[in-house]
Order: structure tokens, then sequence, then C-alpha cells
């Protein structure tokens, strides 16, 4: 078997929500794999379940050629036994322990604990105890306590949730850096999606405590498999429309009552078209021809400005989000109530049956 | 004043202290992550001493030691015909049970505001339980440790009743301090009584306001969670 983290289980919760986990990550392609979903998804239930902290009601968990789980065989490993590391939300450092000897508590070689502080930036801090510490600093301390134990697997739950915006954005980068050169497989716990885009290789959506898409994290997004994935990436778009007409490797959409055209993927009857906001181009003027295949006359129903980019929502016979600049904004006197082209390429349509 | 009583008073509340800390740690352990529905039986059984009179506790404890009792002939033969009613040994097992609460109660409170993620980080980072507990639960766990440990300790020394039941009244073997006292009384030697009731007074003071000193000093501002 391949160098794969498998996991096929059931757990059903107290609270009587049911978890069903059908997952496979390559850990040779996914250094990074993000499990993504709404809060109340089940993630940190399912880490939990890797970690062995609890335990599945059937099913298995296999990482590599080792049986973490398996309810057929009677295998149900302990935390101590799997060597999956764990970094909690709060990073759960021992508070009672100075930053050395958190990170020595359980090191493989306890002897290159300075090591491990001097890699991690935390020479400095070494006889602090945690609560002297900052938040971010915190978190690198929760890295290196685990990553000193050399685990198999790193699991972490949020680890950016618990810093304030700036440090959050900040750390984001240095923590992808991180756990690449550690050279663990790691999996994130998240309900970010600029997280989820910036940490992962691989990514799984969970919904409802289902395992709904698993794949890389570009293909999740740019092709999530259905239209509750589409909605938790954060499709803005997502519209009912239906196939009215295909010709050479085209297909054209009725969506409200205007024509949508794109790739033909095989889709018949009832679809959604998904289309991400930020590749809905918007355009003063008439529709003029250009190598995009979709130019809609719309009207402008709102805008609203977020920093840097706004989100203008329109109505082009059917409602349409788009993202664009605050700069394009001002340039174009976008105000609700003017007429608009919004320009889609073919290929930024992704059709799901209805 | 009767020394002899004060020095056996001070051994067996020492003793019982010692033993409750080796007994109730686990118990204590347990009753606060044990996930059976039962526990509350246990729990419930714990705290009897707490509202049972001391001379009922004293009455079951007598029978349950007693030369015809499987306890007491496990210990006759054990100890070469020896009996455990009206010895020391046997105002240990008591003082035992009767302090049983006094320790447990603290810790199970101590160790299950420990928060119980650190005990899974712990587990997660391939550490024994045994090993977690030792080096992350007790140690943040020690104010009630060793509350409960001082609690039970000073309990023992002013307990009258079951002492009274199982261990009599004998110079030297059984006659604790707070029996010393009623036999003053008894006496009508106030005088001497005054005297062992004020140092009584003075040490258990002076002991639990050490206590509650040295927790405010070194733990007072340990996080919780």
């Amino acid at each position: 078997m391949a160098n794969e983290l498998r996991c096929a289980c059931r757990k059903r919760l107290a609270s009587g929500f049911t978890l069903e986990v059908n997952l496979r990550v390559p850990l040779d392609q996914a250094r990074v794999t993000v499990l993504f979903g709404p809060s109340g998804s089940g993630k940190t239930t399912l880490l939990r379940l890797l970690a062995g902290l609890e335990q599945p009601d059937e099913g298995i968990i296999e990482f590599g050629d080792a049986a973490w789980f398996d309810s057929a065989r009677g295998i149900a490993l302990a935390p101590q036994q799997r060597r999956a590391g764990f970094v909690f939300q709060d990073y759960a450092l021992f508070p009672h322990l100075t930053v050395e000897r958190n990170v020595a508590f359980a090191a493989r070689h306890p002897e290159k604990a300075s090591d491990w502080l001097a890699r991690f930036g935390l020479a400095g801090l070494a006889p602090r105890l945690p609560r002297n510490i900052s938040g971010g600093e915190q978190q690198r301390v929760a890295l290196a306590r685990a990553l000193a134990a050399e685990p198999a697997l790193l699991l972490l739950d949020e680890p950016l949730s618990a810093l304030d915006a700036a440090t959050r954005t900040r750390l984001r980068h240095e923590l992808r850096r991180t756990l690449v050169e550690g050279g663990v497989p790691s999996i994130i716990v998240t309900h970010d999606r600029i997280e989820a885009q910036a940490l992962g290789d691989w990514m799984a959506v969970l919904i409802d405590g289902e395992t709904r898409h698993a794949g890389p994290v570009s293909e999740v997004f740019r092709q999530p498999a259905d239209v509750r994935v589409a909605e938790s990436v954060g499709v803005e778009n997502v519209l009912p429309g239906e196939v009215i007409a295909r010709q050479s490797g085209l297909c054209t959409l009725q969506v409200g009552s205007a024509h949508l055209e794109c790739l033909d993927t095989g889709e018949n009857g009832a679809v959604f078209a998904c289309i991400r906001a930020e590749e809905v181009t918007l355009a003063p003027g008439s529709p003029a021809a250009s190598s995009a295949r979709n130019r809609l006359a719309g009207r402008i129903r709102a805008v609203f400005v977020e920093g840097a980019v706004a989100r203008v929502e329109l109505d082009c016979g059917f409602p349409l989000v788009a993202l664009v600049t605050t700069q394009s904004v001002t340039d174009l006197q976008l105000h609700p109530g003017d007429s608009v082209a919004a320009v889609i390429k073919a290929t930024s349509v992704h059709l799901l049956s209805r | 004043m009767d020394w002899q009583a004060i020095w056996l008073s001070l051994r067996l509340a020492a003793l019982t202290s010692a033993v409750l800390l080796i007994v109730g740690m686990p118990l204590a352990y347990w009753l606060t992550y044990s996930p059976r529905r039962w526990k509350f039986l246990v729990e419930a059984v714990v705290a009897l001493p707490l509202v049972l009179p001391p001379t009922v506790l004293g009455f079951y404890v007598l029978l349950a030691i007693g030369p015809r009792s499987p306890l007491g002939a496990l210990y006759g033969k054990l100890s070469g015909g020896g009996i455990l009613p009206f010895s020391f040994g046997g105002l240990l097992v008591a003082s035992i049970l009767y302090s049983l609460p006094f320790t447990v109660q603290p810790m199970t409170a101590a160790f299950g505001s420990v928060d119980r993620k650190l005990v899974e980080a712990a587990w997660c980072l391939g550490v024994s339980r045994v090993s977690a507990f030792r080096r992350i639960v007790v140690p943040l766990a020690m104010p009630g440790i060793a509350t409960g440990a001082i609690l039970s300790f000073a309990h023992t020394i002013g307990e009258f009743g079951v002492v009274l039941m199982v261990g009599g009244n004998i110079a030297g073997v059984t006659r604790t301090v707070s029996i010393s006292i009623y036999d003053q009384v008894q006496a009508l030697d106030y005088r001497a009584a005054t005297e062992t009731s004020l140092l009584l007074l003075g040490v258990s003071f002076t002991v639990l306001a050490a206590t509650y000193a040295l927790q405010r000093r070194i733990w007072a501002v340990w996080p919780t969670n």
C-alpha cells in the first residue's frame, strides 16, 4: 500500500450527531491537508478520531501499513501508540512548565530540545512560563513541542484561530513553511477559505458530518463536487439553470431570463452553474466583441466596499455577484441603478447536475 | 498535660494522612475521569462519614474488624493472633474510613479543574497515562492534594466518637488527645483540660493558616484552564 492515510468510519455522538467519514489522503502528494467545513460539521471530532482521543463506533483508520483502528479486527490503538502529534486550538501548553521544559517534555532526544527552541526562534524565551509569552509565541512552542516528539503525522485544530487578525495573517505563511520544512505530513482543521488555500496542498470538505469532496485544493475550489461544497468553499454564484443547446464542445444554459455559455462537461437538463465572484469582470457601456463568451447586460443593485475589494451585486436576468477592486468601482463610477456589462469566460462556469 | 496522648494523636493523624494520600489519589482519579454511570454510588459511599454519626461508623467498623469477621480473622492470621479492636491498628483503619471524604473530595475537585486537553496533549506526545498523571495532573492539582492531606490530618486529630467506639481508652495505645481531654473534664481537672484544649486550638489554627497562606503564595495564580 502506498503511503496513504485512510479513514472510513462512523461515529455517533451523544448529541445525536453522526460523523460519517470516507477519506483517503495520499501523503506523498499532500504534505499539508486541510480539513475544511463550516462550524459544527465534525472537523474537530474527526481530528480526535485520527489522534485516538476518541474511537469510532465502526470502520477503519489506517496510516500507511499500520492499522490504527479496525472494528472488525478489534484494533483500537491508544494515542500513545499512534504517534500522531496534536496541536490544540488553544495550544494546551503545560502552564506549570517553562517553554524549554514544554518542548523537552516528550522530545525523542531531550538533549536536542535547545535545537528545537533555536529553530523556532524561542531560545530567548526558554525560561519563561507559557502565560508570559504572546499568542504567536505560544503557537510556536506548541508546534516545537509536537515536532520534537517526532510524530508520524501532525494534527492541528484551527491553529490560527486563537490569534488576533494581524498576527494570523502574518503567521499563515510561516506556518505553512514550518510544516513543509518539518517534513511531517500534517492535517489542519480550518473553516477559513483563505487559510485553506494558503496552507493546504490537499483538501477534504466536511459538511454535516460527511466528507463530501477530497482532492487538491485548487480542484476543490474550482470544481466543487456538489452544491453544498460549492457554497462552503465560497463560490458566491450557484445558479439554477437548464442546458438548452450544445455544439462544438460548448453548451448553452438558460439561467433566469439570460443565456450562459460554458464548456460541455456532459451534464444534461437541470444543472447548477457555479461562478466564482472574482471571475466576473465588469465593463461599462454596450457589449463589444471579446474572447469571453458571455457578455451580459445587467443593472447594479448594490455595491459593498470591503477594504481593497468591493462586492457588486447585479441583476443580469438572474442575481450575480462580482468581486472587483475598489479602485475599479471608483474608475468605472459604479453606482446602484447603473447599467453595466458582466463578462464571464465560458471556462469560468462550472456545471453541477441538479 | 497528657503528652502521651498528644504524641499518639499526632502519630495516628500522620499515618492516616499518609495512607489516605496513597489510597485517595487513585480513588479520586477514578471518580474524576471514569465514564461509568454508577460512579455516583461510590461518591455517596465515600461521603457517608460526613453525615453518619461517628458512633454508627465506629460500631460498623468494630463489627467489621472484630476477630470473628473475615477481615479480623485475616488480620489475626497475618499478625499471629493479634486483634484489631482496641488496638492502634484498629484505630488507624477507623480513622482512614472516617477521614476518607476529607481527602478524596478536595482531590476530586482539583483533578477535575485540570484542563483535560493538557492530559490529552501529553498522551498525544506519547506519554503514558500514569506518567501524564504524575507529570501534569499531580503538579497542577497540588493545592487540592495538599488540602486533602492537611484536612484529613486535622480531622483525625479531632476525632472522638469513632475512636471511643473502636479503640476504647487505653493509655498509650488508643487514648487520643480528645479522649484525654474528656477524661480530664470527667475528673474535674479543668486546668489540664484547658491546657490541652488550648494547645490543640493553637496547633490547628497554625497549621490551617500556614496551609492557606502557602497556597496563596505558590499556587493561587495558576490558571485552571
